[in-house]
């Protein structure tokens, strides 16, 4: 596949339909720039900033443009909350719709059959693959995303963590509790 | 098309294996894969939904045995071709040999940033909604032999209006050169035992985003 793949894109270059430095910038945008602590930002805003919050829940695109912490967030994007008695979930089971504007590209797994298949059949089960286990009463909802909305998990803000700022806060906030796949970290012992 | 694609449902393709510290790209080439694509898409030669549709249309064999990234090779391979701007001449000989058709544009260097942007699929409605949140609708059992964004384990399901989400251009209509022709997107909640039985996780529910067509009142 790699002989393939070059083969390709010299033939792109050469007849001018591609520039190679701008497919260099589309990597390194992706392998420097986009990624899971953009998300990040916005899950501790929110955590800290009630009324951005709220905004978040209401019209997400917004809230994150006015944010500024993306290059232009998915004008389709959505944002699920984690409570005590729903814990959200994202897949895309017919590609790999993701909010990769603000979490960077989707871990291989997200884009895998095993998960694909089983997100929507059996979350739970899914779930216990990130060894991850939550009361039996508590909903789990499947965001299955079949169209252009992207969503974005705002998971629950880990206990002990009372008068952290954005910064501590943020780096407790994981890829996969933004799919929901995980639980934002909870803080060492000794920070608390 | 009812493909095998659309996965959810099925049984047999083992645990989900996360891997840590996973890199964006497991290689330099999937890298380029990713850029090609984008590129292309870029340049108005097809749309988004063409390019989904070009994965699905791959034989089922080919789109199960292969990695993602190698999915995403064999689709810009199959566009290229299907859209006559690489010949299967020059795949094989592995350079170009003669110039291509022209294209509305391509992406320089300096406009990275527009690949980066997601740009909007809301349109003006053509009509009013047909549905509001909390009516109760049946996603329909359909199997267009074409591109689809409805899977198939909600056809034939009742579900509730949880949300309307706009009118977007219709994946359906676009992948078959029919132009956008949008419709009202739903978010649609289907409980887990309508989609399962009754053995189904009392406490899942399960929600898609399905275009006006795909749904009936129930």
């Amino acid at each position: 596949m790699p002989q393939r793949v070059r083969a390709l894109e010299a033939i792109l270059a050469q007849k001018g339909y591609v520039d190679p430095a701008a497919l260099d910038g589309i990597v390194a945008a992706h392998e420097h720039e986009v990624g899971p602590q953009i998300g990040a930002r916005v899950v501790a805003r929110a955590w800290t900033d009630p009324p951005f919050r709220r905004a978040l829940l209401a019209d997400a695109t917004a809230a994150v443009d006015a944010l500024g912490v993306a290059r232009g967030a998915c004008p389709h994007l959505i944002a699920v909350e984690n409570t005590a008695r729903r814990h959200n979930l994202v897949v895309c089971t017919l590609c790999s719709c993701y909010p990769w504007d603000l979490l960077g590209l989707p871990p291989e797994w997200y884009k895998s059959a095993p998960y694909r298949s089983r997100a929507v059949l059996d979350p739970r089960g899914v779930l216990a693959d990130f060894g991850l286990a939550l009361p039996a009463e508590r909903e789990v909802r499947v965001w299955d995303s079949t169209a252009e909305v992207r969503y974005l998990v705002l998971p629950l803000r880990p206990a002990g963590t009372a008068g952290w700022d954005e910064a501590a806060l943020a780096a407790l906030v994981t890829r996969d509790s933004m799919i929901g796949t995980g639980l934002a970290r909870r803080p060492p012992d000794g920070a608390r | 098309m009812n493909g095998v694609h659309d996965l959810g449902g099925l049984h047999g393709f083992g645990p989900v294996e996360p891997e840590p510290d996973e890199p964006v790209f497991h290689a330099p080439w999937e890298g380029r894969v990713l850029a090609l694509n984008r590129a292309l898409g870029f340049t108005g030669a097809w749309t988004l939904d063409t390019a989904r549709a070009a994965i699905e249309e791959l034989p089922a064999r080919v789109y199960l045995a292969s990695s993602y990234y190698e999915r995403w090779a064999l689709r810009l391979e199959r566009l290229l071709l299907r859209y006559g701007l690489v010949g299967a001449d020059e795949l094989a000989a592995g350079r170009a040999l003669r110039a291509g058709p022209p294209l509305p544009r391509t992406l320089t260097a300096g406009g990275v940033g527009a690949v980066l942007a997601r740009g909007s699929v809301e349109r003006p409605p053509p009509a009013a909604a047909r549905f509001g949140p909390g009516e109760r609708v049946r996603a329909k059992n359909i199997h267009p032999p074409t591109h689809t964004r409805l899977p198939r384990y909600a056809r034939g399901r009742r579900g509730l209006i949880e949300a309307v989400r706009g009118c977007h251009v219709f994946p359906d209509a676009v992948a078959t050169g029919a132009g956008e022709q949008p419709q009202w997107l739903y978010t649609v909640v289907f409980s887990g035992r309508e989609l399962w039985g009754e053995d189904a996780d009392p406490a899942a529910t399960v929600s898609i985003d399905a275009f006006e067509p795909y749904l009936e009142p129930a």
